[in-house]
């Protein structure tokens, strides 16, 4: 932009960016999560939505009862081999695009549940973005992947 | 009332049949044979001074490799109301732990599903996990297992860590023609096992 153009810009309120940014920006601010809790994981998910830690500050606080409205799936405790299919069939109902955190041990390896009822890392049932540690993570720990969610979809192009 | 008494009272009813009974630290415990076990429930229930009316949890345990293997534990209360649920019995509330040894080879029971109802699912659920086969009982299907799981997780020779593929393939839409006929392929009746109910090799 030449000096005499920006001159002419000076004032009038006018962003520049590409179609790929502006997309994946209102992307990344507004993941609604599908509740979707299944031990003990899911009362600090609650918690992270409450008042005191207030995901709302970063615009993922809209749980879902539908899989259709959601963006993204928090899988919040451990998942045994009988929920997998129904798991799977929410993470299919869920429109593109679409995210997976992976929340707390038992989620992500099986946590101390090595045996034979429990699905040792949902990452065998569907694609995990994010692995939040802890057992179970504290709310912060799980803002935290949220944020790091957003700093993916940033990085990520909407039109390949 | 001491597991001495409530076991003469039983052998009183029921002429042929010996128990075994002691007062464990908690409640009497009873053992009462498997052919006899139909009979005793009733009596159980039926007689005014016992009048154990209510099946408050019932379970298994698994002695492997002793013989005979399996113990199924009913816990009975009288829950110590007058005139409750018929008339005649006394105010005194009472517990009874009832055991039955089941042996490995042939492990079969016989329902009490007829005297407690809440014993529907109980049976179904130590059927899952042990693989105790309740005759008579009217929909024996896993309850807490997928339907097509192999083997009996709670017996003591079964592993812990299972390293088979997760399945989360199954059909996403299942047709109600469909559904019926998967439940009749998973129920078990005392006679010759359905599919979906064979034990693991070596089990």
């Amino acid at each position: 932009m030449s000096d005499s153009e920006q001159k002419e810009l000076e004032g009038i309120p006018v962003l520049t960016t590409t179609v790929d940014k502006l997309v994946q920006w209102s992307r990344r601010s507004a993941i609604w999560p599908v509740a979707f809790g299944l031990a003990c994981c899911a009362i600090e998910m609650m918690a992270m939505g409450g008042g005191r830690y207030d995901i709302a500050r970063f615009g993922a606080e809209v749980f879902r009862g539908s899989p259709r409205q959601s963006d993204l799936m928090i899988v919040a405790g451990r998942v045994s081999r009988k929920m997998a299919p129904a798991l799977r069939r929410v993470y299919d109902q869920m429109p593109e695009p679409k995210w997976v955190i992976s929340m707390g041990a038992c989620a992500s390896i099986g946590g101390v549940f090595d045996n034979y009822a429990i699905v040792q890392g949902v990452d065998q049932i569907v694609p995990v973005d994010v692995f939040v540690p802890g057992c179970p993570p504290r709310p912060e720990s799980l803002i935290y992947g949220i944020v790091q969610l957003q700093r993916k979809i940033a990085q990520q192009r909407a039109f390949a | 009332m001491a597991a001495a008494d409530i076991a003469a009272a039983l052998e009183r009813a029921l002429p042929g049949v010996t128990l075994e009974s002691w007062d464990a630290s908690d409640q009497p415990v009873i053992v009462v044979p498997a052919a006899a076990l139909v009979d005793a429930a009733r009596v159980l229930r039926d007689t005014p001074e016992l009048n154990f009316s209510f099946l408050a949890e019932m379970t298994a345990a698994d002695y492997w490799p002793k013989d005979p293997r399996f113990e199924v534990v009913y816990h009975l209360a009288n829950i110590g109301v007058k005139d409750f649920p018929r008339p005649g019995t006394a105010g005194t509330g009472q517990r009874l732990r009832l055991k039955v040894r089941v042996s490995g080879a042939v492990a079969e029971l016989p329902t009490v599903r007829g005297i407690w109802p809440n014993a529907d699912w109980y049976e179904r659920e130590v059927f899952d996990l042990f693989g105790v086969v309740f005759a008579g009982h009217p929909d024996l299907r896993r309850i807490l297992m997928p339907e097509d799981w192999e083997g009996y997780p709670a017996r003591k020779d079964y592993p812990v860590q299972v390293k088979v593929p997760v399945e989360f393939g199954s059909p996403t839409q299942v047709t109600e023609d469909e559904f019926v006929r998967n439940l009749e392929a998973h129920r078990v009746h005392a006679k010759g096992a359905a599919p979906g109910t064979k034990a693991r090799p070596g089990a």
